[in-house]
């Protein structure tokens, strides 16, 4: 909680950094602030060197730990706080009812996730045992540096204040004192729903709204809502298939300064599938320094101008893993992004 | 649901392959032993219906028990596997379990009223109704004794089998065997009732398959050639009816 509300204080830069190194290397929240100066300014003084120290003592040998290269990120327009460019979904991979089994599983991925540098997760009461999955992680992990994205979805023309119960439903199965965002699941009943996010916004206990779609539906709404709306998110889906948002609304949030989340980056996994039978050009790795076409692909969405991060949903720690290895290394730029979109609508 | 002609069989499926069999493994587990109790009460359905199909009239007491095992099979899946267990990976679940009950109870109406064959239209070995009687045996066999057994074909560990009278899809297949073997009633209500649980039971199992084919699962294809067996054996039943005097 202390860590977290660094964060959500504008801890930034150098400062955040080092929380995130000494998140990495294993340490907890309450062993950071015991270590720490009573004071806040002194905390923040100390914490780049403890840092440091700390990582030089591992790098020495006393014990190995694997510090990877920071996650590039990108900021959010309305706040200019930076994301890093990978975040994780759980649409299907954490939903798996009261297996728990499979709920430490999920853990495992959220604890690899946050170790890796990663910071978004995003979830929707729509996801069934989802919310609960990803409770579960978060009361092992404790992650320092969450930035919990929920949606609030109701049957339209039915919420009739449900919205609300069921924001507050999602925070408790979550376990986490507000959202960081909060987003309008398929725009349903968004006439219902902006006002009470807004309000949620302005009395502080939300930082960002946003809307969400998927496979390209209702776009002409999201674009008259980006036009007219105070957002600071928007949600649809976008891979080196789907680029249909690349015509209006990707153009439309730039303009807008709002931020843009990809969803289904690998077609629920039906893209990573079918290229699997074919091999990753050469190009893909001695350029990019892929290692696979789930990188390729994440890098294609996260280097459009216009997107912020994306959201690829796994039930595996490897590959998560691997697709936080998307935001490190070389990004393409547009001629490449071209060459990407082109060999893989060619296979 | 706006622009529902872009959704797809995949968007509605929100569970994946492993966690859907990861819960027959719990539920199996949580019931255990009960499956024996399924099985031999299967086997001696099956071998019973067996014994009075061949039999001129059929007597009745076969398919009434038949209908009552099976409205309680229908019953607790709706319950302890749709309510219980299917809800917490699908929220259409609490949906199942409803349609699960009324068959249930639907099933419960049919023992009530289930009569012998007619001795003008009974099963013979030679004739078509030697067919439809072998494919609702056959169906009810499928049900008890291989369905269980599809899952370790595909390598899936046998904790996760599906039992008749436990899982929907096997409870589904043995109401088609044994809506095959009951006699064609002649009061429009009571002809009303059986083409209600046909209705339901093929719903069942094309809903199933559709899940199972989105969850690219090797046995996906089963249910509806299953379906299609009974259906085929339905529509020759009541060829072969038709022009003869009630």
């Amino acid at each position: 909680m202390f860590c977290k509300q660094m964060w959500q204080h504008g801890v930034a830069g150098e400062h955040a950094r080092a929380l995130l190194a000494l998140n990495r290397v294993g340490l907890d929240c309450a062993t950071i602030r015991n270590s720490m100066a009573p004071t806040r300014r002194a905390l923040l003084q100390r914490l780049p060197a403890l840092a440091a120290q700390l990582l030089w003592t591992q790098a020495a040998g006393a014990q190995t730990v694997a510090v990877e290269s920071a996650l590039a990120s990108k900021a959010i327009p309305s706040t200019g706080e930076p994301i890093p460019l990978v975040g994780l979904g759980t649409w299907i991979t954490f939903n798996v009812g009261d297996d728990r089994v499979a709920q430490d599983a999920g853990a495992e991925v959220m604890r690899a996730f946050f170790a890796g540098g990663g910071r978004m997760v995003d979830s929707s009461p729509m996801y069934g045992s989802s919310q609960a999955t990803i409770g579960h992680g978060l009361a092992r992990v404790k992650p320092v540096a969450l930035f919990s994205a929920e949606k609030v979805w109701t049957s339209s023309g039915r919420s009739d204040g449900r919205g609300p119960a069921q924001i507050e439903q999602s925070r408790k199965l979550w376990g986490v004192s507000r959202f960081d965002l909060l987003q309008i699941h398929n725009l349903l009943d968004w006439e219902v729903h902006l006002p009470t996010l807004l309000e949620m916004k302005a009395t502080g206990r939300l930082r960002y709204v946003g809307i969400t779609t998927s496979e390209g539906r209702r776009h002409r709404e999201i674009e008259a809502m980006l036009r007219s709306q105070p957002i600071d998110f928007l949600q649809l889906t976008y891979n080196p298939l789907d680029r249909e948002a690349e015509q209006r609304l990707l153009p439309l949030a730039a303009e807008r300064r709002i931020a843009v989340i990809a969803n289904r980056p690998f077609r629920e996994g039906a893209l990573l599938q079918a290229l699997a039978r074919h091999r990753l050009p050469a190009w893909a790795a001695s350029e990019l320094g892929c290692d696979g076409w789930a990188q390729l692909v994440l890098k294609f969405i996260v280097s459009h101008p216009a997107m912020t991060c994306a959201i690829p949903a796994t039930s595996s720690v490897a590959h998560v893993r691997q697709n936080l290895g998307a935001a490190r290394g070389p990004m393409p730029d547009a001629a490449l992004r071209q060459k990407i979109a082109a060999h893989i609508a060619a296979l | 649901m706006s622009e529902w002609w872009t959704y797809r069989p995949s968007d509605f499926v929100m569970f994946s392959a492993r966690s859907y069999y990861r819960l027959f493994e719990l539920y199996n587990a949580a019931l255990w032993p009960a499956h024996a109790i399924a099985i031999a009460l299967g086997v001696t359905l099956v071998a019973t219906l067996a014994w009075a199909s061949a039999r001129h009239p059929m007597p009745a007491w076969p398919q009434r028990v038949g209908c009552v095992l099976l409205a309680a099979a229908w019953l607790w899946v709706g319950v302890g596997y749709h309510a219980q267990r299917f809800a917490s990976i699908n929220s259409a679940a609490s949906g199942y379990a409803v349609a699960f009950a009324l068959q249930g109870m639907l099933l419960l109406a049919l023992a009530l009223g289930s009569e012998g064959s007619d001795s003008r239209r009974r099963a013979t070995h030679l004739g078509p109704d030697a067919c439809t009687r072998w494919t609702g045996l056959g169906l009810l066999a499928y049900a008890v004794f291989l369905h269980p057994l599809v899952g370790s074909l595909f390598g899936r560990p046998i904790g996760q089998a599906e039992v008749a009278g436990l899982a929907p899809d096997p409870t589904a297949v043995a109401t088609l065997g044994l809506l095959l073997l009951l006699p064609r009633a002649h009061a429009s209500l009571r002809r009303g009732l059986p083409r209600v649980a046909w209705a339901v039971a093929l719903a069942w199992c094309a809903l199933s398959s559709l899940t199972l084919a989105t969850l690219s699962a090797p046995e996906a294809w089963a249910l509806p050639l299953l379906c299609m067996a009974a259906v085929m054996a339905a529509w020759w039943r009541a060829r072969q009816s038709q022009g003869q005097p009630d």
